[in-house]
């Protein structure tokens, strides 16, 4: 049974082969499958299951305690509004319930065309630029009612908001499941090699040839 | 423009002061090879591979690198756990950054990718390690997008990979991404997450993974900032990096002020020798509490840690001292509060972040976050009782047994108890939850009981009806 499309298939496959043992590629496969659909299916669990040698339970129970795999469908956005203690001292939760009343939702809840899901988050790691929230992991820092209205307007109409320059950071704003827009890509022939813990029988061979000292440290490869 | 220098980056302040981590993350294109070669990058690197592995651990060792995680143990020490012999041994990078008030783990990853690559490859080839792996916060999409290119410009460039730098020297960094979970950032939590498990802490002994870890072989897990430091002490040495910052503490460390300051930002400062007074007050810093106000208390280490007020700020920011009275530097996260605070709500916020974030394992974590964040919910909407004062400190006591640590109160004549808290949890998780309850207790019960008995209360009078007014 095939949920992944090829090109993710591709993907998964070459994620899994990162790591010694496949079960550690779960949560980098689970965020694929949410990228994929938006949220994770039942089909996406029971083939991350069969791809990394775990049990579509054991999956759903990774899953489960991280809070950003979603298991129902969510808007296209979602706006995540900090309310922990720096943003709280600098309109926190006025910034939220300015979002729940523009929106119509409560935190949790989903708009009815399915454009936009509320959170009241925890520190999201931008203290000193409070009050903030983000829209699918993009950050706007230090904002106001009017920022947050200028982005939902945007959304609206089908331009980028990040492009306002927002926390350093541009181009477009993917659909919610995308986060990092550039995946790492290790080349085969650059690669060291990933091996199985159990096949590894000492130390790495090149701590015998340097441990004398003076190598020659050449230049770049290109 | 790329190449532009803005001393006020985004979070950044640049106070005129050295810099070791932070000498790139004014500069527009800082997270490029191009600009990390242009200004010293992977120095570090070159200086520690014509060295053999050992030396360089023992350079690391003299610069007494402090963790800058929150515990604050010296990583040259933590290097030297893994037991002899046991291959393989892995390097688990912790950028879960989610202690509340915490925020410079994400400017190191999205500024300066490659200054924490280089420190990962020092680190791999100072104790053999055999692969590394740099764990993101989930919630961080442009950190986990600058390690991935940055990561693939290494790749290409023969600075990761095989034969790094031409040498004999291979290893590989895997970018992985978290999915949402504050426990992770507790290292045994992060490596049971990284398993493709949920990230709940393991049971101790061992206290350090570097004796059983990722796949039950030796593991050093080190902070961001920690390895970020590294390329700076291999490339200027030990004795160069002891120069900055006070004996117990050298070189410098980034701390985020946030909150009710005229400046917020996140500063890089000399450890030891800078007092919190300098940080809040000074024309280079945070220039002052925010006009026609003035501070009523501050938080000195994230949200985990007891609170601070008015008569600390002479404190030096340096573990030892800040420990004894009574409180921790954590995570450099400051909060700063001013007389419009309301105490008894900014507690409730903490407390309530550590009731959603405990993950379920220990019972009195589990059951006694969520009462503590029940309760103080009730007094915030009015429905308190006189004797939920008292059964707050009772269900601390039940996660943190004894004594709290907690600044003096001067006024009326108590000490200070000093760091760390006890436990009879596994991770210190919910005992974190208690440092919010104690120090607002004891400092300002009196917000508490106007909470609780409410001047608006009607009074109810005790005479039956036919009496009244007879």
């Amino acid at each position: 049974m095939s949920y992944f499309d090829p090109t993710n298939e591709r993907t998964a496959r070459e994620i899994i082969d990162r790591y010694p043992r496949p079960r550690s590629a779960v949560i980098p496969l689970l965020h694929l499958a949410q990228e994929q659909e938006g949220w994770v299916t039942p089909a996406a669990m029971i083939q991350i299951a069969e791809m990394t040698g775990t049990t579509a339970a054991e999956v759903l129970g990774t899953g489960s305690f991280y809070e950003m795999f979603k298991f129902h469908p969510v808007g296209t956005y979602l706006v995540n509004v900090c309310t922990n203690v720096s943003c709280q001292l600098l309109g926190g939760e006025e910034l939220l319930n300015h979002v729940e009343t523009t929106l119509g939702v409560k935190a949790g809840g989903t708009t009815d065309d399915g454009m936009f899901t509320v959170e009241d988050v925890e520190c999201v790691a931008a203290c000193t630029e409070a009050p903030c929230f983000t829209v699918n992991y993009r950050y706007f820092h230090r904002a106001s009612t009017d920022d947050f209205d200028e982005v939902v307007a945007d959304l609206r109409d089908g331009r980028s908001p990040i492009e306002r320059g927002a926390a350093g950071d541009s181009g477009e704003l993917p659909a919610h499941g995308t986060l990092g827009r550039i995946r790492q890509h290790m080349p085969d022939d650059r690669r060291a090699g990933v091996v199985p813990p159990e096949q590894v029988d000492g130390a790495p061979t090149w701590m015998a040839s340097m441990a004398g000292a003076s190598s020659d440290v050449g230049g770049e490869e290109g | 423009m790329a190449g532009a220098y803005t001393p006020h980056a985004a979070g950044f302040v640049d106070n005129g002061g050295p810099k070791v981590v932070s000498s790139r993350f004014a500069y527009e294109d800082s997270y490029t090879l191009e600009r990390s070669l242009a200004t010293g990058g992977y120095e570090g690197l070159r200086t520690a591979l014509v060295r053999p592995p050992t030396d360089v651990h023992a350079e690391v060792r003299d610069a007494t690198l402090l963790g800058r995680g929150g515990a604050g143990f010296p990583a040259g020490v933590k290097w030297g756990f893994c037991p002899e012999g046991v291959w393989p041994r892995y390097l688990v990078v912790n950028g879960d950054e989610s202690e509340p008030g915490t925020y410079k783990d994400r400017l190191l990853m999205e500024r300066d990718p490659h200054q924490l690559i280089e420190g990962c490859l020092i680190a791999c080839y100072a104790l053999g390690l055999s692969q590394c792996f740099l764990y993101v916060r989930g919630e961080m999409a442009l950190a986990q997008e600058r390690i991935a290119s940055a990561l693939n410009e290494a790749y290409d460039a023969g600075y990761v990979g095989r034969n790094v730098l031409g040498t004999d020297f291979s290893v590989d960094i895997t970018l992985h991404w978290g999915a949402g979970a504050y426990i992770v950032g507790e290292e045994t939590a992060l490596i049971e997450s990284l398993e493709g498990n949920r990230g709940m802490p393991r049971l101790k002994p061992p206290y350090f993974p570097a004796a059983i870890g990722l796949y039950s072989q030796p593991t050093i897990v080190n902070n961001v900032e920690t390895l970020a430091n590294v390329p700076w002490i291999l490339a200027n040495g030990a004795e160069a990096y002891r120069r900055m910052g006070s004996e117990s503490s050298p070189g410098t460390r980034l701390f985020a002020v946030s909150g009710h300051v005229r400046r917020p930002g996140v500063y890089e400062v000399e450890q030891g020798v800078t007092t919190f007074r300098d940080l809040f007050y000074g024309d280079n810093f945070c220039q002052g509490i925010r006009d026609g106000h003035e501070l009523k208390m501050f938080i000195p280490g994230g949200g985990s840690s007891p609170w601070f007020f008015e008569e600390h700020l002479d404190l030096p920011l340096e573990a030892k001292d800040v420990g004894a009275a009574g409180s921790m530097l954590g995570s450099g996260a400051i909060v700063v509060m001013d007389e419009t605070t309301d105490a008894v709500k900014a507690c409730h916020r903490i407390v309530r972040f550590f009731a959603r974030e405990s993950c379920g394992k220990c019972s009195p974590c589990r059951e006694g976050t969520s009462w503590e964040e029940k309760i103080l919910s009730r007094i915030l909407d009015g429905y308190g009782r006189p004797s939920d004062i008292d059964l707050l400190l009772d269900v601390g006591d039940n996660i943190s047994p004894g004594p709290y640590p907690v600044a003096a109160h001067p006024d009326e004549g108590l000490d200070a108890v000093p760091f760390p808290p006890r436990q009879t949890t596994i991770c210190p998780l919910g005992p974190s939850s208690v440092a919010p309850i104690t120090s607002t207790i004891r400092r300002f019960r009196h917000e508490f009981e106007a909470k609780i008995i409410r001047s608006d209360s009607i009074p109810v009078s005790a005479a039956a009806p036919g009496e009244a007014g007879s």
